[in-house]
């Protein structure tokens, strides 16, 4: 029995603004995790990558054009009005994904997932992956593999775990010294490699944590639109696909409004809707 | 008996009735659930104690520190070291696939002799007895100074040892592959003085003015360079970047200065004449340097703002602009070398350090540093006998390693080659012109740890451990404006049977005898870095790390601007097309001697690699009848490929831009024969005055295949 009652809600802010796409955060992310690779990974839509750096554009031709990247881990949706239903563990028929209700995080179990996909289809954000071949390493290269994390077989899905076996090694250590984990002992593996210090992880819940200072989340419902909770009130700060009510863990800032646009789809003038409405509920503040 | 309906119905729910309650069913679903998830096949990872363990990564001149987290002393993560000086817990992507490094499937596992066309399996006793012996023979004939050495970096103790060897064995033919730390120390030799390199402190500028830096991208320190463009905003530091295309780094900046690829120099020399025409330099900075009439001279004349917008494309009220945006700041920079700055000519390093020059901007906090080098190794002499003497005097065969090429098609060329820490045979341009070269070098042996381009063109092949399996001091360099020795040690055991190349020099000059053997008569490279490194050793043993310095250098170095007086114009690229092919860094293709990882080229876009297609940046104004996406043939003079055409609005119209540190063509299925390479499509054309090759681009044609 876990002795840690209170109840962490992990996420995390990238800053687009500072991300400069060099692809650390990717790389660690696949050590860190096991992941394989193929002789040809230039097909993205079966490169299993948890972490995958998008590249965005403002569409304007040159020299006005501008660029972003955009590292899309898994966004651990807490679901509708933040109730743990995220979109992949309501379809799942197998409980191979589940959201623990004490960290926010939403797990992914291998050995009973049966390769059914239907996660990959509820997923909005594309961050789930199928193994559509046994991971092969060449010769020797097996032993690098960390024990922390199973490696994966054919016909399984697997996603980012906002490295959860780091947090376990975390709890376990504050655990058996009787206090409560520090911030700077939980970090993601991508977070911890980012040179330019774009990404930002830590609880959401705990006001003490850069985190949440950064993007002071909204305790209440959005007022115009109830199935979002922990809107952020700073304006800079944005989620993807928020009016959808997923309510992901993983917050975007970024000081360009075309950036922040491009966090959703919208309909002619409904931007300019959102754009004065984004922080607005700051009198809940 | 006669089965009726009633005895039917009763022994069909009896037997229903006995499955349900024998354990038979639930047993077989047990273990069918048991079975379906075993999977032998699949590595189940040994578990055990976790420990870090402190080292330097030296796959780039970045010289970050790393800890590698081991599992029972089993390496199974890179991360960036949190209190290094250098790279302060951030990592770069190559940094961090180390590992996959050591299992590479293109590792040379065992010496090797070639016989015929197939490489064939020796011990290192024999391997090391077969090139003493031909160094011998070598030496007996009364030419040692035919024994050439081409090699990666210019420092450290493993740069030393390799010098070394080459003075006791009589030969002057030492060349370093092109780097930006090579391009540097040329540019501070040319300007300021021998035996120094620069530093740009780009952590305390407050206006960056990029020559087309990669700085997001693979320039200098990486992960240092990255670190101090994220801290831009908050120091009000700003940064403008002259470009040709919408970079990374020129996104990232506040300005962005279009300019057409290859006259960075000329737009650098423009700023200096408005800088001069406006009589924005101080006069005592100006004292004690030389040549600076000529100089101001040719300023006035050639390079008025006129002239300078009609070769730059860049306009004349914009060039006055940023030069009075620049002397105006507090503590402006330049910075020289696109992209990751291993290219471009001499003339255009020397241009954009005059104007560092002329901007008071020399060893200035937040300026370009002229820096001694590291002075912490102490070799005892070395033993040199009247034979070594003789050649070692004798003047060197080619100016640099671009020459090299041309001069080893003649006869009297070299009759023995060390290849160490560099692929010339792909990271030179025209690398088919390299190959043919290297036939005509009798004996070419080879250090190298994987199995590239030019180790396949070598007859001995004494492998060498990488970084993680080897001690060795690696010195910060590559602009950066800190001077920090750092310490790589083993991290495990060498996975197969290779040596530290130190450690094989060693053993060579052993078998070689004589007054070759008293020059290097440690037990062991271990031993002699713990010698030669003795004033610090025990710091960087202790610590990992020694910083030398990292405070701007004392007093303003004189600038001679004799080079810049008479340097040549920039060449005009060869060849015909409508185009100009220009390559270009990405930071997530290893560049220089290093090919990338498995992971590495698993993060590559498919806006760069598509299939075994190189992607080619175009401006879709000037593609013509070509569509995004299209198959098309890219031809030079030097040759031709087939590339994918990819729409950029973010490149000059009529400039073609091509990913380098793709089509590798070597045994790695994760990494080589994927896309072409860019440096086969472009020749070299050497710089007089410096021997650099100052081609950037070329002409090019495309067509549709």
């Amino acid at each position: 029995m876990i002795e840690n009652k209170k109840v962490h809600k992990f996420g995390m802010v990238i800053d687009v603004d500072k991300c400069t796409g060099c692809g650390a955060c990717m790389v660690s992310c696949m050590s860190e995790n096991n992941v394989p690779f193929k002789e040809d990974e230039s097909n993205k839509k079966d490169s299993i990558t948890w972490m995958r750096v998008y590249k965005l554009t403002n569409g304007k031709s040159f020299p006005e054009t501008e660029i972003a990247y955009l590292p899309r881990p898994c966004q651990h949706c807490g679901g509708i009005g933040d109730h743990g239903h995220s979109p992949c563990v309501s379809v799942c028929p197998a409980t191979a994904t589940d959201y623990g209700y004490d960290t926010g995080i939403v797990s992914q179990i291998y050995t009973r997932c049966f390769g059914c996909r239907y996660c990959m289809g509820a997923c909005p954000y594309h961050a789930r992956y199928f193994n559509w071949w046994d991971p092969k390493w060449p010769e020797g290269m097996e032993n690098y593999l960390s024990p922390n994390v199973s490696p994966r077989m054919r016909g399984v899905v697997e996603k980012c775990s906002f490295c959860y076996h780091r947090y376990q090694l975390a709890r376990e250590k504050a655990m058996i010294e009787h206090r409560e984990i520090e911030e700077m002992e939980y970090q993601t593996a991508c977070t911890t490699a980012c040179p330019a210090g774009a990404i930002v992880f830590g609880d959401l819940n705990n006001p003490a944590h850069k985190v949440h200072q950064i993007v002071k989340p909204d305790p209440h419902p959005d007022p115009m639109n109830h199935k979002v909770v922990g809107k952020s009130r700073n304006p800079n700060v944005f989620r993807l696909l928020e009016r959808l009510g997923t309510n992901p863990k993983v917050y975007y800032m970024s000081e360009r409004e075309w950036v922040r646009k491009a966090g959703d789809n919208y309909l002619k003038g409904e931007w300019e809707n959102v754009k004065t409405h984004h922080g607005a509920s700051s009198s809940h503040g | 008996m006669k089965i009726d309906r009633r005895s039917f119905l009763g022994l069909g729910l009896g037997a229903a009735a006995g499955i349900a309650l024998s354990p038979v069913g639930v047993k077989l679903t047990d273990d069918s659930s048991i079975w379906t998830q075993n999977w032998p096949w699949t590595p189940v990872p040994e578990d055990g104690k976790i420990t870090y363990d402190r080292s330097v990564c030296n796959l780039c001149p970045g010289a970050c520190g790393i800890s590698v987290r081991k599992i029972n002393g089993r390496p199974v993560k890179i991360e960036g070291l949190d209190d290094h000086p250098i790279n302060h817990g951030g990592a770069c992507l190559h940094g961090i696939s180390g590992l996959q490094y050591l299992y590479d499937p293109a590792r040379i596992k065992t010496p090797l002799k070639k016989t015929g066309n197939k490489f064939e399996k020796i011990s290192w006793d024999e391997a090391i007895s077969l090139v003493a012996q031909k160094l011998g023979e070598i030496r007996e004939s009364g030419a040692p100074e035919s024994l050439g050495l081409i090699t990666g970096a210019d420092n450290g103790s493993m740069a030393r040892l390799f010098d070394r060897f080459m003075g006791a064995f009589g030969s002057p033919n030492t060349y370093t592959m092109p780097s930006l730390e090579s391009n540097l120390a040329q540019t501070a030799a040319a300007l300021h003085s021998a035996d120094r390199r620069l530093g740009f402190d780009l952590d305390h500028s407050d206006f960056i003015l990029s020559f087309g830096a990669g700085i997001i991208e693979g320039w200098g320190s990486p992960v240092a360079c990255i670190q101090a463009n994220a801290s831009r905003r908050e120091r009000k530091a700003k940064l403008v970047q002259i470009d040709y295309r919408l970079s990374n780094t020129a996104n990232a900046a506040d300005k962005i200065i279009a300019v057409n690829p290859g006259t960075e120099a000329d737009l650098a020399l423009g700023l200096c004449a408005v800088l001069l025409a406006k009589n924005k330099i101080s006069t005592n900075t100006l004292s004690g340097d030389v040549s600076k009439l000529p100089f101001a001279a040719m300023l006035e004349k050639a390079y008025t703002p006129d002239k300078v917008a009609a070769i730059t494309g860049v306009n004349a009220a914009d060039i006055d602009a940023l030069a009075m945006a620049f002397i105006k700041a507090k503590a402006p920079v330049a910075v020289p070398g696109k992209g990751r700055g291993d290219a471009g000519s001499l003339r255009e390093f020397a241009a954009v350090q005059a104007l560092n020059a002329l901007a008071g901007r020399l060893n200035k906090a937040g300026g370009a540093f002229v820096m001694c080098p590291a002075d912490y190794l102490s070799f005892p002499e070395n033993v040199v006998d009247a034979t070594a003497e003789k050649g070692a005097g004798k003047a060197k065969l080619a100016g640099s390693v671009n020459e090299l090429a041309d001069k080893l098609e003649t006869d009297g060329g070299l009759s023995a080659l060390f290849i160490y820490n560099a692929n010339p045979c792909y990271a030179l341009n025209a690398p088919e012109k390299i190959k043919a070269a290297m036939d005509n070098v009798g004996f070419k042996v080879s250090f190298s740890s994987f199995m590239d381009e030019t180790a396949l063109k070598s007859d001995v092949i004494l492998p060498a451990s990488i970084f993680l399996e080897r001690l060795e001091d690696v010195v910060s360099g590559a602009g950066l404006a800190k001077t920090v020795v750092g310490l790589c040690r083993p991290m495990v055991n060498p996975v197969f049977d290779t040596k530290h190349p130190g450690d094989a020099l060693i053993l060579l000059a052993r078998a070689m005898g004589a007054g070759m053997a008293q020059s290097f008569a440690w037990e062991s490279y271990d031993a002699c870095l713990e010698q030669v490194t003795g004033k610090i050793w025990d710091t960087l043993s202790g610590d990992g790390y020694v910083v030398i310095n990292d405070k701007p250098p004392v007093g303003t170095p004189r600038t001679d601007f004799t080079f810049l007086v008479s340097a040549p114009k920039a060449a005009a690229s060869n060849g015909e097309g409508e185009y100009t092919l220009v390559p270009v860094d990405k930071m997530r293709l290893a560049g220089g001697a290093m090919a990338s990882s498995p992971f590495a080229v698993k993060t590559v876009p498919d806006m760069v690699l598509s299939g075994k297609y190189s992607v080619v940046e175009i401006n879709p104004a000037t593609a013509g009848v070509l569509k995004d996406g299209d198959i098309a043939v890219l031809k030079t003079a030097m040759g031709r490929a087939k590339v994918k055409i990819g729409f950029n609005e973010g490149i000059l119209p009529g400039v073609i831009g091509m990913p380098r540190g793709l089509g590798h063509a070597f045994n790695n299925p994760y990494v080589a024969g994927k896309g072409a390479n860019v440096n086969d499509l472009i020749g070299p054309v050497i710089e007089p005055g410096s021997g650099l090759d100052a081609a950037f681009g070329i002409k090019a044609s495309l067509s549709k295949a």
